[in-house]
């Protein structure tokens, strides 16, 4: 299988953990980790990934705003993006699909809908 | 008798064996006809006989052929059948699947979560580790933890999420849901959430954080996260595993702070007297 690299930004250590032994089951994923966005920024910056996914409400720079960044990067156009958060109103989502995320999750933290979702984006 | 006469007689005699030699030749081709004829039949008959055995050739293969299909058609029934039965173990196997990933999921996140929580010996980190397992895990918006202080025998709060720690009331053990849930020791769960107004002292849930039977603290859940209506099986193994892991992580580090603290202080003594 191809090997994809995905970036994980969530800033609770407990959270990312659960998020990157959910996506290790998937094979060919390597997976990086980032504590907020501007450490997400940092490391899209510094090597190319295939796969974004990223919590809403992290200090210094929250996901919505890392959304918006990255699709205003040409690297980054076409990249799929995961929101995973527990804003679960009607107007987070739409805000956030419209900055340009693919889907949008929300907690609490389901490992199969995470799992399914990647696996439908990444064509796997 | 004159020789006219005589020459008569002759005429008539050649006549009579002419006649008489057509009779002979003509009955001697009805003979040749009727052994022909007959000649004919015997073939005749015999072809019958032929063709009537290749009648009966023709019908036992039919019937032999028919048999075949039946035998066939059994078969296919045979198969068909077993392909639904295959299906349908098919179907079970897939159905087992889920549930089996289901579960391997749920083991996961309670792996993590107790990992995360036995990780460090910070009291204020652990504390952290029990708001995001409560948040992310569980989905609740607004609850509060709170420890027994043993020595007043009420529960203190310590942390929060979505309302000031401040905010939350001390609550004396036995009294109301929350110190009746931390006396007996048992999980508390709302009847119904509809029209449900929050309560300081009237939770959704009480979970009792033990260590085998001895209680040494709650937590208190007043909101679940809008997207979440009601609990899953998985939120009442995190529960469980809570009410064990956390009352461990949290007692165990409690216990670290306050002795790294005295240690700190006897340092502090001996210095002074060594110096």
């Amino acid at each position: 299988m191809t090997d994809y690299k995905v970036l994980v930004v969530e800033d609770s250590p407990t959270m990312r953990q659960l998020i990157v032994f959910a996506l290790k089951r998937i094979r060919g994923f390597q997976i990086v980790e980032a504590n907020d966005g501007v450490d997400g920024l940092k490391k899209l910056s510094s090597e190319k990934f295939d796969l974004i996914l990223t919590d809403i409400n992290m200090p210094i720079m929250d996901g919505l705003k890392l959304v918006s960044m990255v699709r205003n990067d040409p690297h980054y156009k076409e990249t799929p993006i995961v929101v995973i958060t527990t804003e679960g109103a009607t107007e987070d989502r739409e805000r956030a699909l419209a900055l340009g995320a693919n889907e949008y999750i929300t907690k609490p933290i389901q490992t199969m809908k995470i799992l399914e979702t990647v696996k439908k984006l990444m064509n796997i | 008798m004159n020789h006219s006469d005589d020459d008569n007689n002759v005429s008539r005699a050649d006549e009579f064996l002419q006649v008489f030699k057509k009779g002979a030749e003509f009955t001697q081709d009805l003979l040749k006809e009727n052994e022909r004829l007959r000649f004919r039949t015997v073939k005749l008959e015999e072809a019958l006989k032929e063709h009537d055995l290749g009648c009966t050739d023709d019908g036992g293969a039919s019937r032999v052929l028919r048999l075949k299909i039946e035998e066939l058609e059994q078969e296919k029934e045979e198969i068909l059948s077993r392909i639904k039965l295959v299906e349908e173990e098919n179907q079970g196997f897939a159905n087992r699947y889920v549930e089996i990933e289901e579960e391997n999921n749920m083991l996961a996140n309670l792996y993590i979560a107790s990992y995360q929580l036995h990780s460090t010996l910070d009291f204020k980190e652990v504390l952290q580790i029990i708001l995001e397992i409560v948040i992310n895990l569980i989905g609740s918006e607004e609850f509060g933890v709170l420890l027994l202080d043993e020595k007043t025998n009420q529960l203190e709060p310590v942390a929060s999420e979505g309302v000031e720690t401040s905010e939350l009331p001390s609550v004396a053990v036995g009294k109301g849901i929350i110190g009746e849930s931390v006396k007996t020791g048992e999980n508390y769960f709302i009847d119904s959430m509809e029209g449900y107004v929050r309560d300081f002292e009237k939770p959704i849930v009480c979970i009792p954080l033990k260590i085998k039977e001895h209680v040494i603290g709650v937590i208190s859940i007043y909101k679940l996260l809008t997207q979440k209506n009601e609990f899953t099986s998985v939120d009442y193994e995190l529960f469980t595993l809570l009410a064990g892991h956390a009352a461990t992580a949290v007692f165990s580090s409690r216990m670290y702070s306050d002795s790294e603290r005295k240690l700190s202080t006897i340092q502090g003594f001996i210095d002074l007297l060594t110096k």
